[in-house]
């Protein structure tokens, strides 16, 4: 029996007010999907079924198109910067005055623990209306060109991992540039999408500046392939990613694409060690490990891989998994079914392929979707684990002895969106960074995000930037650099 | 991260100046950034209920009470050690405190006061809080000290040395005052706020731990900053560290400007998370403090029976 066990310290459900039924928010309104077809979103901690939200069809898609694009022409488009950073701002600011709100629901709906919610997902996404509504009135200073102008109607899709976030990151840079958006959320985790529809709506957003339908993967594909965008964002999938890649070649749409990553984080011998085992759990762990950045291959120089590898598995034996509204709660529950079961099928792959499996001492919950942070050491870079994206909190663990060979091995992968190194040596860090081929690398540090510093990925990572002056051009016309995005 | 001295006997390491440098500049750096972010991901934690009142009393028990000013007298040490044995008169549930932590010539008050109590009599000793004094004088200060009693001593470090590069001497010091001693423990006060970065605090916990201490601590309460949460978890993952070194468990203690239930109980919770559970007892974990003792007791009350108690229901000494 430990000697200080922590009492339950449950957020409150309370805050938030869950409607039974959800419409589509289209030119600014809520309305019922044309043919009247629902799906149900649940907890995926309890199997509960939170809400049921509207399936949006291709009429409803035409809907919300049309309405952007009145917008954008009417209203949105012409409006000077300055006028729309005062949206903006009035957008981020009811984030944050609502964000126990919003952390609740996205914990509720996503099953994140409510320690990320409330410190990571809700801060971040405000800090994203924060800093793109200072862009509004300033693009032509942003060095795109002296008068970059918006693109027109922009279709977006994200996933569920970071759901108010990702909305965030793609709504934000588009509505300062000038651009009207029909979003689609995933369809584990439309419920905060549907919270900032409200929150648009409080802020008085024009009608059909951004119009969010829900649905599953019909609809994006609807979306994606509808005539009437300019410019399609995802976030996602790369299998999904080149689907889009397909339906778009020739029809001259713009397209950016952040896809997988299977990032390697590498620990050197004269890293700071306590801080570096601090990262990988939060390169790995964070979310689950449902984190398209996570840091997944771990590459450790093979003369401190062995004292390394203890000093982890003792901070994992610390993790505290269990119901993510409870504030003490480091690991939560995976977003699905259909998650649980890849994270399951490539687990078992590991152990099939003769790595050594280890996970800490805790006990799962019987009731929703859950997997046990787990290690896999003796991996070899052609087993599956050290290949694929599990997309789940499985760290695979790999030796180095020189800076090269940890180089080599880190570029060995058919994605490039993230890397970390841990090491006191500076040069180090400017040699490893100029590389590796990764979109973001991290220095002594991982996970970390921030709005003025753009993301994006190489090769099946997926191409554009979001955040920063690079995130601004994928939205606009006659920007330098924009021509690929 | 342990930081194995990797069988060589670590008495060897301090044979000489350059074995000693080598050994703790060879310690893995702290990164500033990653201690405090971890540190502050720690504070976080939320304990509430039976825990909380758990914590509580750990903590009350772990409270070396404090008064070191110039102003003491007798009497107030008297009233110290009175508040010590039996912190809650009308409620004899209430834990006694650790130590009574005074200078050297009001030991024997304290013996006296304290005498057939469980708790012990702590003395500061090395020309506190400075330190600025020669080794014979800080021998003698510390034999005052344990010559009247005191069953722990509170020796500083001497930074000057320390910041010069000086191991060997801060090293010397270390073991000279643990022989003068004798059975009190001794607990080696760091002074954090002037050693100014972490990758300092590491090394000059791993020189008093190779030197014999029983304790390392933070502060003397006389500098600012004294104790911080990241602090605290670079000594923490010291004291873990050496004892998977060298099979020595060596405990830690937290001083300066700690006055609220909810700071301390964020240490505990860095104790119980850093160092693991083995920490969390009296022998292992000390909190320097004075006020923090009512508002501990006004803590406890509250959650017992739900609701706070005026301020003039805890003594005030």
């Amino acid at each position: 029996m430990a000697r200080f066990t922590y009492a339950p310290a449950p957020e409150s459900r309370a805050v938030v007010d869950l409607k039974p039924s959800y419409g589509l928010f289209i030119n600014g309104e809520f309305v019922e999907p044309v043919d009247g077809d629902h799906f149900k979103t649940e907890n995926p901690s309890s199997q509960e079924v939170l809400a049921e939200v509207g399936s949006a069809g291709p009429a409803d898609v035409d809907r919300a198109v049309a309405a952007a694009r009145r917008a954008q022409e009417q209203v949105w488009g012409p409006m000077p910067g300055r006028e729309r950073a005062k949206y903006l701002f009035r957008v981020a600011r009811i984030l944050q005055e609502r964000s126990r709100e919003l952390a609740v629901l996205e914990t509720l709906d996503n099953g994140k623990p409510i320690r990320e919610s409330r410190d990571v997902d809700i801060p971040l996404a405000a800090a994203h209306f924060f800093y793109h509504a200072g862009w509004a009135d300033k693009l032509a200073y942003a060095g795109l060109g002296p008068d970059p102008r918006p693109l027109g109607v922009v279709g977006q899709v994200i996933p569920w991992n970071f759901p108010l976030l990702m909305a965030a990151w793609k709504l934000a840079p588009a509505l300062a540039t000038g651009n009207t958006c029909v979003l689609k959320p995933a369809e584990t985790t439309p419920l905060s999408a549907l919270l900032l529809a409200e929150i648009l709506q409080q802020a008085e957003l024009p009608p059909g500046v951004v119009n969010i339908i829900t649905g599953a993967g019909g609809t994006g594909a609807a979306l994606v392939a509808h005539p009437g965008i300019d410019k399609v964002a995802f976030t996602g999938s790369t299998e999904v990613g080149k689907q889009i890649q397909r339906i778009l070649a020739g029809t001259g749409k713009r397209l950016t694409l952040e896809l997988g990553g299977k990032a390697a984080n590498v620990v050197f011998d004269d890293a700071p060690l306590s801080q570096a085992v601090e990262g990988i759990v939060n390169g790995i762990f964070f979310n689950q490990g449902q984190v398209c950045c996570a840091g997944s291959r771990l590459l450790v120089q093979e003369s401190i891989a062995e004292g390394l590898v203890e000093a982890l598995k003792r901070r994992l034996e610390t993790l505290r998994l269990g119901d993510p509204l409870d504030k003490n709660t480091d690991i939560g529950a995976i977003n699905s079914m259909q998650q649980l079961d890849k994270i399951r099928e490539l687990a078992a792959s590991g152990e099939a392929e003769g790595a050594q499996r280890w996970s800490p001492s805790c006990s799962l919950p019987e009731r929703g979707y859950w997997f046990p942070p787990t290690v896999f050491t003796d991996v070899v870079p052609a087993q599956r684990i050290a290949r694929e994206e599990i997309f789940g909190p499985v760290l695979s663990v790999l030796t180095f002895r020189t800076p090269d060979e940890a180089i080599d091995k880190a570029n060995n992968t058919t994605y490039g969106l993230s890397a970390g190194v841990w090491t006191e040596k500076g040069s180090r860090i400017l040699y490893m960074a100029s590389r590796l081929r990764a979109g973001v690398v991290w220095a002594n540090t991982f996970n970390r995000f921030d709005p003025s510093s753009p993301f994006g990925g190489y090769r099946e990572s997926g191409f554009g930037r979001e955040g920063g002056r690079h995130g601004l051009a994928a939205y606009l016309k006659g920007a330098l650099g924009s021509d690929r995005a | 991260m342990p930081e194995r001295a990797s069988g060589s006997d670590l008495a060897d390491l301090a044979r000489s100046e350059i074995s000693l440098r080598r050994f703790l500049h060879g310690l893995p750096g702290v990164d500033q950034v990653g201690a405090e972010a971890r540190a502050a991901s720690l504070a976080t934690r939320s304990i509430k209920a039976g825990a909380k009142l758990w914590a509580i009393d750990t903590a009350i028990s772990m409270v070396d009470l404090t008064t070191l000013e110039g102003a003491d007298t007798p009497g107030k040490v008297r009233a110290l050690c009175g508040k010590a044995r039996r912190p809650s008169p009308d409620d004899p549930t209430v834990p006694p405190v650790a130590a009574v932590c005074v200078y050297p010539d009001l030991v024997p008050y304290a013996k006296v006061a304290l005498a057939g109590s469980p708790v012990k009599v702590a003395s500061v000793a090395t020309a506190f809080p400075s330190g600025r004094a020669s080794l014979p004088v800080k021998l003698a200060d510390v034999a005052d000290a344990v010559a009247a009693g005191a069953d722990e001593v509170d020796m500083v470090i001497d930074r000057g040395a320390f910041l010069a590069g000086h191991y060997g001497l801060v090293l010397d010091e270390v073991r000279a005052v643990k022989a003068a001693c004798g059975r009190a423990h001794l607990k080696v006060i760091l002074e954090t706020g002037e050693l100014v970065t972490y990758d300092n605090v590491r090394r000059a916990c791993w020189t008093a731990m190779i030197g014999g201490a029983d304790f390392v601590k933070t502060s003397t309460g006389k500098v600012s900053p004294a104790s911080t949460l990241p602090v605290a978890l670079v000594m923490l993952e010291a004291v873990r560290d050496f004892a998977d070194a060298s099979g020595r468990s060596v405990g830690v203690k937290v001083a300066g400007g700690i006055r609220a239930t909810k700071d301390a109980i964020r240490y505990l919770v860095l104790v119980n998370e850093v160092a693991g559970e083995a920490w969390l007892e009296p022998q292992r974990f000390r909190i320097g403090a004075s006020s923090l003792l009512n508002d501990l007791l006004m803590q406890r009350y509250k959650q017992q029976r739900g609701a706070y108690a005026g301020s003039q229901d805890f003594s005030i000494e």
